[in-house]
């Protein structure tokens, strides 16, 4: 398609502005979510997952399942960015009548896998999607990207247990672990730690990284898998509202959209200006 | 019902070699034949239902067919969200299968009646929900199963459901199973429960009557079964079903009665709307919610008079 190649840096800050433009103008929440996941959905898309955007359903690509559906505006901005469909239509978004709904949806949207939006969905049928890959003898790989609030439901402990016991080592579940849920700090709602361990006890690999460092997130999501014969959990610690200094690590910034001069000042922010 | 089931996946293996059956940990002993058959096709996931339907999904979004297997409550209940968005939401070609149908497992209390899974299964977007009433019609509607192209739920007995009359025809998803011929009244049952059905119209007939009999085992798209009862000219219909009143056979052919403007009497045999909490065999049950044939053939004995 004769498309610029980018730096993930650049995918990444387009993916923020993005992210903030297209929740303000549709009112919707979400917006400290996607900055939270931005580089992680970069790295994935510009650097690891073999995907043609020309032929999405390439029999050949690796899977990407978003099971954090409601930072679908993030895997939208992404995806539009690396040719799947035109960067224009990200202005439709939680629109009357677009399919770019608020939660993430596969209708009509080139590239995506599985609608999502109720929490601890995904990782189940990237299970069975790796599952189908070793059945069928397919090299392609499964990443899941789940939120850290999400892990509270028991149907992902299911799946965990699942992927272990069948040495899944084609699948990836990236953990988007920045500390807040919807009401408050993960912590004190309902508490992960110690979170290694347990998806270690239940039989995979884990690498905890910086979710905002590219080079630790290219690393760790390329050699796949990390040990022989077992899933690969991939805890990103990341700072929800990444990129915009006001959003950055508060609840407030789970539901609230950004409107006049807080629009303004993201922006500004996203831009590298003061 | 259940064995013929068991066969009968074991026939569609062979007819497609994308077939694969996941079971929740039920089942004992049932499905051997088969994974010796065909193996890395039969996947025992443990007592985890969200996880089983998530997989399906994960299978069916790469070509399998998966068929998934629990007891019914737990096959529709526990993992109903799952259901909805995964393989509805989706349009995903998983048969999910739901074995103790209505009170097949009545002494083991209410947690294992499936007496609410028509309901809940009907209320879902793009379900195609099948209830038959023998082994025959279950093996001809597992095969059937194949030619969707989005989700079905295939409600099983548990055992020792006689093959009835009127099964060994073909048999199409949406058009009734005609189990007696007869005129004016009628028995639409559905499921296995549709044997009482048939013996209360013979109770009937000793008494000059004639009345027809019905296996619906497509509860949703209901199909034809208006069309089939009008063209008898039926007046009265008494429904069939070892299900609570809500959400099954009755309410569905009222509904269809209702928009196609067929007047008719529709009254209803269903089990009760509460939990049965001092439970009894199936027939000790089907007799205490008036779903067996003596008491079928009672009302709808006292409707016609």
């Amino acid at each position: 398609m004769g498309r610029e190649q980018i730096s993930t840096q650049e995918l990444a800050r387009r993916i923020r502005r993005h992210a903030v433009e297209m929740t303000s103008r549709g009112g919707s929440s979400h917006v400290g979510a996607v900055l939270s996941l931005a580089d992680i959905v970069a790295v994935l898309y510009g650097r690891v997952l073999r995907v043609r955007p020309d032929e999405p359903r390439w029999p050949g690509r690796d899977r990407f399942i978003l099971s954090k559906g409601h930072a679908g505006a993030g895997v939208y901005a992404a995806l539009a960015e690396t040719g799947f469909f035109p960067v224009e239509k990200l202005r439709t978004h939680y629109q009357d009548g677009s399919d770019l709904s608020g939660h993430v949806s596969h209708k009509g949207i080139p590239g995506v896998e599985l609608s999502t939006g109720s929490l601890g969905h995904g990782l189940s049928v990237g299970c069975g999607m790796a599952y189908a890959a070793k059945l069928d003898g397919k090299p392609h790989r499964v990443f899941v990207l789940l939120s850290d609030g999400e892990c509270d439901e028991g149907s992902n402990w299911e799946a965990i247990l699942f992927a272990g016991h069948h040495k899944l080592d084609n699948l990836v579940a990236i953990i988007d672990y920045n500390k807040i849920q919807s009401l408050d700090r993960v912590s004190r709602t309902l508490a992960l730690e110690p979170f290694a361990e347990k998806w270690q006890a239940f039989g995979w690999a884990v690498r905890e990284i910086d979710g905002h460092d590219h080079a630790a997130l290219e690393a760790a999501l390329t050699e796949i898998p990390v040990e022989a014969d077992k899933p690969t959990c991939v805890i990103a610690h990341t700072v929800k509202g990444k990129g915009v200094s006001f959003m950055e690590n508060t609840v407030l910034w789970h539901y609230r959209t950004a409107k006049g001069d807080e629009l303004e000042a993201a922006l500004r922010e996203l831009e590298g200006q003061p | 019902m259940r064995d013929a089931f068991f066969r009968a996946i074991e026939g569609a293996a062979r007819a497609d070699d994308r077939v694969i059956f996941l079971t929740a940990d039920l089942g004992y002993k049932l499905f051997d034949p088969f994974a010796a058959a065909n193996p890395g096709r039969c996947l025992n996931l443990g007592v985890a239902e969200a996880n089983m339907i998530g997989v399906a999904a994960g299978l069916a979004l790469e070509g399998f067919r998966p068929f998934a297997y629990s007891i019914a409550p737990f096959a529709t209940a526990r993992c109903l969200e799952q259901i909805r968005n995964s393989l509805c939401g989706m349009g995903l070609p998983v048969v999910v299968c739901g074995v103790g149908a209505g009170y097949a497992y009545g002494v083991n209390g209410a947690t294992h009646h499936g007496v609410d899974d028509l309901g809940l299964m009907r209320a879902l977007p793009g379900m195609t929900v099948l209830s038959p009433c023998d082994p025959r019609e279950t093996a001809a509607l597992v095969l059937a199963t194949l030619a969707l192209d989005g989700p079905a739920y295939l409600r099983l007995g548990r055992g020792r459901d006689p093959v009835l009359p009127g099964t060994d025809g073909p048999v199409t998803i949406g058009r009734p199973t005609v189990l007696r011929e007869g005129r004016e009244i009628a028995l639409v049952a559905t499921g296995g429960v549709a044997s009482e059905a048939l013996a209360g119209a013979e109770m009937l007939a000793r008494d000059g009557a004639d009345p027809l009999v019905l296996s619906a085992h497509t509860v949703k798209p209901l199909g034809s079964l208006v069309e089939v009862l009008a063209d008898r000219e039926v007046h009265t219909v008494l429904t069939v079903e070892e299900h609570g009143p809500y959400g099954g056979l009755h309410e569905a052919l009222c509904a269809d009665a209702m928009t196609e403007r067929w007047r008719a009497r529709i009254l209803r045999a269903s089990a009760p709307d509460r939990f049965v909490h001092d439970p009894a065999s199936q027939g000790a049950l089907r007799r205490r919610s008036g779903i067996d044939a003596a008491s079928l053939a009672a009302a709808l004995g006292e409707a016609r008079c």
